[in-house]
């Protein structure tokens, strides 16, 4: 609970090999997705039907697709837009889920609405529910965010309602009440600042979760449009050379393991940091 | 310290209790000498930081490993057989087969040392069936007959409810019915009333009282409360920042401390407070706060200390014999005479 | 004449509804008089806490009414209780979870100052220093976050924060409680400092008999939720004249070795709020409790001037000649 410094919290939190390993891992991708038009060896985009689906080699270190397009490039560029939706959505479902959970944590009166609602939405399969929604709202990258932050929202309420049932009870906030502090004040100052570390485990879980989703959208055609390069549609458009090139598909699939493991990995630490009874058992 | 007194059932001299930690090593106990005798109470009295509780756990092997760990001393411990082995030296496998049959051990906050799944008879009879090797029957028999000497009503129809059940007193009576189910010779009890209300607390303290005359236990009471302490003990070592400073009798220790630090305690309690000329009724407080800093080599009582001269910051005092089973850690003990 | 500063009128509170009502406060009533310390002693389910809630209307009653200098705010809405904040400050028990971890000192204190608009700007940092200084602390401390001090020290900057906004009164539930001896001998010290220095009434709930005999004028000794007797701290504590506060007295250990251990133990738990004993609460674990006792609630008896019991066995209940409590005997 108590601030420490940052240099601190790092040593403790890569003291795990594993987190460590993780953290380079994603600051690796994110860092390739940011720079990709620097560090992409050829364009996304630029078909050669003669130099259609080539294994790796040095030329094409991870081959090329059905175009022709080198693999590689792709998984870069796609980078961007697979990282980015999944970035979209953790802020949007952020907002959203913890404007939701400090109302329904706090106001007694409005728990119950909020909740029911948060229920309703879990009881539904997350990939049915984001089908429904892009089916309705339209296929777009805009509409993916959407979509993926109305299924994601309601776990988010979850995680920060129960921890603002828990703070509210503190005397903390009991102090400030009685002191005459604004509700405002209670809202931000107290609670949400300290149920700050709940939610940011949840946002690394999230995004991990939302890159997944993104792909499986995309592959079953109800995401992205094939003509954006997401790691999703790469293994949606590749899926059918995948018996003559495996390649096509392995790269972008491993892109996407990679980056979910790698989140989830490093929400696992954050939560063993940051959750003080697991703390002292390490 | 022979023929009067009754036999020896622990012995501490010199411990020392070491840490291992991200700031390096600590040591949170130092030179710590305590006698327990069969049939009597010794109470071990400090305050937070002062290493008393982390000098019961290195009596009973519970130290935290492998981070902590006894580094240099003696815990002389004469058994049931009348055999004396040094815990400090007594391999955790070994150490297994001490608790709960020949030392055990009540805490202050019985709900979290009960297992709430099952009864509390059940747990009784559980520690009695591996340790007294009875049968089921034979067991919870014997669960039934602990539950009715700590005096819980009803014994036989509360032997079958759950820990949350029942009230802090109850749960603690329940405590100390496990930990006298297999007949120990040392009781260690760590702050047991300090959860509850007063007029329980009275109650626990004399089923303790109790239990240990007709049982023979020797007893180490661990507190902060002075006023138990005066009630429970016969013999008293205080603990100031995980140094020993004060052992002697319990009516030695309020009628002439002989550590500045013991003086100082006693004189803080509200009870003491002399009435000022303007009504207020000041309490002569330790000025300044427990030094966290392990730094200097001094007595580590001497910042707070009205007795101080520079010699006492210069080295650590030893404990020192001044009388009759009275050890004090002073250079200057003469002057608080 | 000028009212009380505090006058509680059979003040009831009971949490939850049949048949889990807990009946945490019955038909309690009071006063807290200008410059005086009162106190609230009783264990635990003796409705000591909920009271200090009711009257800064951080709960709300049941039943009864609660006047401040005058004013009934019993009823009136949270909207209407923010002005007279201002006015009555709460000291809690637990240093640690008081504070709120991640602000500084400085944020802690400020905003009791914001929430009344006090020494807003420059005069911020002055004033923060002021009362720093005032509770024995430093004005650097302002920049520290509460993890960085001690138990006491921290209690000090609970004690700043309601100091802050210059109350007329401050409930003190437990201050001391939590704290290691000789860190509670410097804050009762402080208390009773700051009582004088600012003309302060205060309402002080604690568990310790010692403790509140030291600190308070008048004290109330309370059983499951009811008063069981009122009066001045000595006579309360030397003399006391009900058998639930006899028996208090008897359990509360002693300092002192030698002291006479005849002791007359309460058998049995204190019943729970849940469902309360009939009559005279304190029947079920009462040496002189008798069929009477479970018919009628006892009226509060006078025993001499401010001095007031409620036991229907008055006459019964000579005044226990218990050992004086001082030091200067001991030594």
């Amino acid at each position: 609970m108590n601030p420490i410094s940052a240099s601190l919290f790092l040593r403790r939190l890569f003291r795990r090999r594993l987190v460590l390993f993780a953290f380079v891992v994603l600051a690796l991708i994110i860092l390739l997705a940011i720079l990709a038009p620097l560090v992409a060896p050829y364009s996304p985009t630029g078909m050669r039907v003669i130099n259609r689906l080539k294994p790796p080699s040095t030329l094409h270190w991870f081959g090329t697709d059905e175009f022709g397009r080198d693999v590689l490039s792709r998984i870069i560029h796609g980078g961007r837009a697979s990282l980015g939706i999944g970035m979209a959505v953790v802020v949007t479902s952020m907002l959203a889920g913890t404007t939701l959970g400090l109302v329904a944590g706090y106001f007694r009166s409005l728990d119950a609405l909020i909740m029911r609602g948060v229920d309703a939405m879990m009881s539904l399969p997350d990939i049915l529910l984001a089908i429904f929604l892009v089916a309705v709202l339209g296929a777009s990258a805009g509409n993916v965010v959407l979509a993926l932050a109305i299924v994601y929202t309601p776990r988010v309420v979850r995680v920060v309602r129960g921890s603002t049932l828990v703070v509210r009870e503190l005397p903390f906030v009991e102090a400030a009440r009685t002191l005459g502090v604004s509700t405002w004040q209670i809202l931000t100052r107290h609670i949400l600042l300290n149920v700050a570390s709940p939610i940011l485990v949840q946002a690394t879980f999230i995004f991990a979760y939302a890159i997944l989703a993104e792909a499986g959208l995309s592959f079953l055609g109800a995401g992205v449009p094939p003509e954006t390069p997401t790691w999703g549609t790469m293994i949606a458009s590749g899926q059918q050379f995948a018996d003559r090139a495996i390649w096509v598909v392995l790269f972008p699939g491993l892109a996407i393991v990679l980056s979910a493991l790698s989140l989830q990995l490093l929400g696992d630490g954050l939560r063993d940091m940051l959750d003080p009874k697991l703390r002292k058992a390490l | 310290m022979s023929g009067i007194h009754p036999a020896h059932v622990l012995a501490i001299r010199g411990l020392d209790v070491r840490f291992r930690t991200e700031a390096g090593e600590v040591t949170p106990v130092r030179g710590v000498d305590l006698d327990v005798f069969a049939g009597r109470v010794t109470a071990l009295v400090g305050e937070s930081g002062s290493g008393k509780s982390v000098t019961s756990l290195a009596v009973i092997g519970l130290l935290p490993r492998p981070s902590g760990g006894v580094a240099a001393g003696s815990v002389a411990y004469t058994g049931k057989s009348g055999v004396t082995v040094d815990l400090a030296r007594t391999p955790a496998s070994a150490m297994r087969a001490y608790r709960g049959s020949e030392i055990a051990m009540i805490f202050q906050e019985p709900m979290t040392s009960l297992n709430p799944v099952l009864s509390v008879g059940e747990q009784i009879a559980e520690q009695v069936r591996l340790h007294m090797r009875l049968d089921a029957a034979a067991a919870w028999r014997r669960a039934e007959d602990m539950l009715g000497l700590v005096e819980i009503p009803d014994a036989r129809r509360r032997a079958h409810d759950y820990p949350h059940q029942m009230s802090g007193g109850m749960r603690q009576r329940v405590m100390i019915a496990l930990a006298m189910s297999c007949n120990p010779r040392l009781l260690i009890a760590d702050e047991p009333t300090t959860a509850l209300d007063v007029t329980i607390q009275a109650q626990i303290l004399a089923l303790i009282d109790q239990l240990r005359k007709t049982h023979g236990m020797g007893v180490l009471f661990i507190t902060h409360n002075l006023g138990v302490v005066a009630e429970v003990a016969d013999t008293v070592s205080v603990m100031y920042a995980g140094e020993m400073v004060e052992r002697t009798d319990v009516r030695t220790l309020f009628r002439a401390p002989r550590h500045p630090y013991s003086q100082a305690l006693i004189d803080c309690l509200p009870a003491r407070a002399a009435r000022a000329a303007d009504g207020r009724r000041l309490i002569r407080a330790i000025p300044g706060s427990v030094a966290t800093a392990f730094a200097a080599p001094g007595c580590r009582f001497a910042p707070r200390c009205a007795f101080r001269d520079d010699a006492c910051e210069a080295a650590l005092p030893d404990l020192r014999e001044i009388g009759e089973g009275h050890v004090s850690r002073c250079r200057r003990w003469e002057a608080l005479a | 004449m000028t009212p009380p500063l505090v006058s509680v009128h059979n003040l009831c509170k009971r949490f939850g509804q049949p048949p889990a009502l807990v009946h945490a406060v019955e038909d309690v009533s009071f006063e807290v008089r200008r410059g005086e310390v009162l106190g609230l002693v009783g264990e635990s389910g003796s409705g000591k806490s909920t009271i200090g809630r009711l009257i800064l209307r951080a709960l709300d009653p049941s039943e009864g009414d609660i006047a401040f200098d005058g004013l009934p705010i019993a009823r009136i809405s949270q909207r209407q209780m923010r002005p007279l904040r201002r006015r009555m400050q709460m000291v809690f028990q637990d240093p640690y979870a008081s504070l709120n971890p991640r602000l500084r000192v400085r944020d802690i204190i400020g905003e009791a100052l914001d929430a009344h608009g006090l020494a807003p700007g420059k005069a911020r940092r002055a004033r923060l220093a002021t009362l720093l200084e005032t509770v024995g602390l430093e004005a650097a401390h302002a920049d520290r976050f509460p993890h960085e001090f001690s138990g006491g020290q921290r209690q000090r900057i609970g004690i700043a924060r309601a100091l802050a906004v210059e109350p007329d009164l401050i409930i003190a539930d437990e201050p001391v409680s939590a704290l290691d001896v000789s860190v509670q001998a410097q804050v009762l010290n402080l208390l009773q400092d700051l009582r004088r220095r600012f003309g302060l009434s205060m309402l002080f709930i604690s568990h310790d008999l010692d403790v509140v005999e030291l600190m308070c004028d008048r004290i109330i000794v309370l059983y499951l939720g009811r008063v069981m007797e009122i009066g001045p701290a000595e006579q309360v504590c030397r003399s006391p004249r009900h058998p639930y506060t006899q028996a208090l007295l008897a359990a509360s250990p002693r300092p002192d070795p030698d002291a006479p251990r005849v002791r007359r133990l309460l058998t049995g738990d204190i019943p729970s709020p849940l469902s309360p004993p009939s009559g005279c609460v304190f029947r079920t674990r009462c040496p002189l409790a008798t069929e009477a006792c479970a018919r009628q609630i006892p009226p509060m008896i006078a025993a001499g001037h401010d001095h007031a019991f409620a036991c229907i066995h008055a006459d019964a209940v000579p005044p226990s000649a218990l050992p004086e409590a001082t030091g200067d005997d001991i030594r």
